[in-house]
């Protein structure tokens, strides 16, 4: 393996329905420490699924998933409450508290888990991680439902990294924006794993083109299984003809 | 003739197999839904007494059923103390008996109507508005983001609209009764024109305030019928937002069903208890 785990699955499946269909079919993963690892496949092939386990909320129907070294099946849901505190993730659709505005949104983990904090230190930090993703201060007021998809994306961002996490998760962070938006926020990925020092990355992707740009490590999936894992340059030599499809048909759009 | 009465007579058999299927469907899928919401219950009242403690959910919430819910209860109070006053003023106009008037509307009011179309209004109003809260938070994964961020979703979002609805109810109760009672007063006393004295002497002799207390315990008890269900329908919604609008619909419909069941049982019990404490 030559490297050091942050996220590990061994053997995980997960059917829901009983067995008859399998989604994930016998997972064996390593996401290495600090690494921006990039996770693609085409669309159905049990990528926001296995993201979902490594969150701990979906549990594996068999198999184990270990995340940061603690075995996620053997936390009592309190511990999983306070280990999740080390976790950091951008959802598809930003998944923003659309009663809260945006700087509300940001504190709001804070105000949870720093109750020690003044509301102007916890006010403070919330500013300084959305000036970290880029948004203007003038938004800051702004409900979600006010805001663009690029822009719902930063503050989705900026709440992710509020806790200083040491794993930060993105699920198709680039889904239904236009290849300008898509690019800055692929920026923003990448801005954001240089800073935090240590951080491990692992983001979800259909785009080969942000894939290529992002990572140190990539991993394919298909039909709920790893197909290839490793560097930019393995899945360049790979001779597996579904990769090459891949490859092909990625740079060819 | 009689091999197109054959045939009408099995597509016949047919229909009626489907209905009594489908009606059994429904009957059983209410009785599971009512078990899990049972469960869900009992695990959301006991994050009611783990820290930290949501009292500022709880009156945020309070403020939504109550505050929110004053208007329409008033008016559905009013109106409701004058239809009942105007029935029981011509049922016992033939008897002779108008004098018990008053005490006849009060302990209606008290005990059943004030309770039941409280928890009926208020399931609808603010049942199905907790259902599609709750409902679209889980679709859009506002409920993820919540657990990833280690809150405990349950705790935050269920278990202060169970505590809110549950301080709630009786209060919104108490203002049905009371407007209720005005309503009656002001159609028996200027239009009937009943006697006023009587009116009330016969209401302080008849009414003991358990009958008042009766009705609002069922309010509470209603009003964590309905916050239960309807939580419950927008947690487990699937399905976008058909799954929001279907999940909405049955919360409000299983919470109005369960409380026109509940109101007959706490009824007999209340009566039982009462009867046997009173000796």
């Amino acid at each position: 393996m030559g490297f050091k785990s942050a996220i590990s699955m061994q053997q995980v499946t997960k059917s829901f329905d009983g067995g008859k269909e399998f989604v994930l079919n016998g997972i064996d993963l390593d996401i290495p420490k600090g690494q921006l690892t990039v996770i693609i496949g085409y669309s159905g092939t049990g990528k926001s699924v296995l993201l979902k386990h490594m969150l701990g909320l979906l549990q594996p129907t068999s198999g184990k998933v270990e995340v940061l070294g603690r075995d996620l099946a053997s936390m009592s849901p309190d511990e999983m409450g306070r280990f999740r505190r080390r976790l950091g993730v951008l959802f598809q659709h930003a998944a923003l508290f659309d009663d809260m505005t945006v700087l509300e949104n940001v504190c709001f983990p804070l105000r949870e888990h720093r109750r020690y904090w003044t509301a102007q230190q916890i006010v403070e930090v919330a500013e300084t991680k959305l000036a970290a993703s880029g948004l203007d201060p003038k938004h800051y007021g702004k409900l979600p439902g006010e805001l663009s998809g690029g822009m719902r994306k930063r503050v989705g961002l900026a709440r992710a990294i509020a806790l200083d996490p040491e794993v930060i998760l993105y699920d198709e962070p680039t889904t239904g924006l236009d290849p300008i938006l898509s690019e800055m926020v692929d920026d923003l990925i990448l801005e954001t794993h240089q800073r935090v020092e240590g951080a491990t990355s692992v983001v979800v992707s259909h785009d080969l083109f942000a894939a290529f740009r992002l990572a140190d490590h990539m991993v394919m999936l298909d039909k709920g299984k790893v197909l290839l894992a490793g560097t930019q340059e393995d899945f360049h030599n790979s001779q597996v003809e579904l990769i090459q499809r891949f490859l092909a048909k990625g740079f060819k759009k | 003739m009689l091999a197109f009465w054959m045939q009408y007579r099995v597509k016949l058999n047919q229909a009626i197999d489907d209905m009594a299927w489908a009606l059994f469907q429904r009957i059983y899928q209410f009785f599971f839904d009512s078990g899990r919401s049972l469960i869900f219950f009992i695990e959301s009242t006991k994050l009611i007494f783990t820290k930290p403690y949501r009292v500022e959910e709880i009156i945020k919430h309070m403020e939504f059923i109550g505050n929110k819910s004053i208007l329409i209860i008033s008016l559905t109070g009013a109106f409701t103390g004058m239809a009942l006053s105007f029935q029981i003023y011509l049922g016992f106009n033939l008897v002779n008996a108008t004098n018990l008037v008053g005490p006849t509307v009060a302990l209606g009011i008290s005990r059943e109507l004030g309770p039941v179309l409280t928890g009926l209004i208020v399931a609808a109003r603010a049942g199905g508005a907790m259902a599609a809260r709750i409902g679209t938070m889980r679709v859009t994964e506002q409920i993820d983001a919540l657990q990833v961020m280690g809150i405990n979703a349950k705790q935050f979002l269920v278990s202060p609209r169970i505590v809110a609805a549950f301080i709630t109810m009786p209060l919104l109760c108490g203002v049905f009764d009371f407007v209720a009672m005005l309503g009656a007063h002001v159609l028996g006393i200027y239009v009937l024109g009943l006697d006023e004295a009587i009116f009330w002497d016969k209401i302080l002799l008849w009414i003991k305030p358990s009958d008042v207390f009766e009705g609002l315990i069922k309010a509470a008890v209603f009003g964590v019928t309905f916050a239960t269900i309807c939580t419950f329908k927008g947690y487990t919604t699937s399905g976008g937002a058909k799954g929001v609008g279907e999940a909405t619909n049955q919360g409000v419909v299983h919470s109005m069903v369960m409380i026109i069941i509940l109101n007959f049982f706490m009824t007999n019990f209340i009566r039982f208890y009462l009867a046997v404490i009173n000796g």
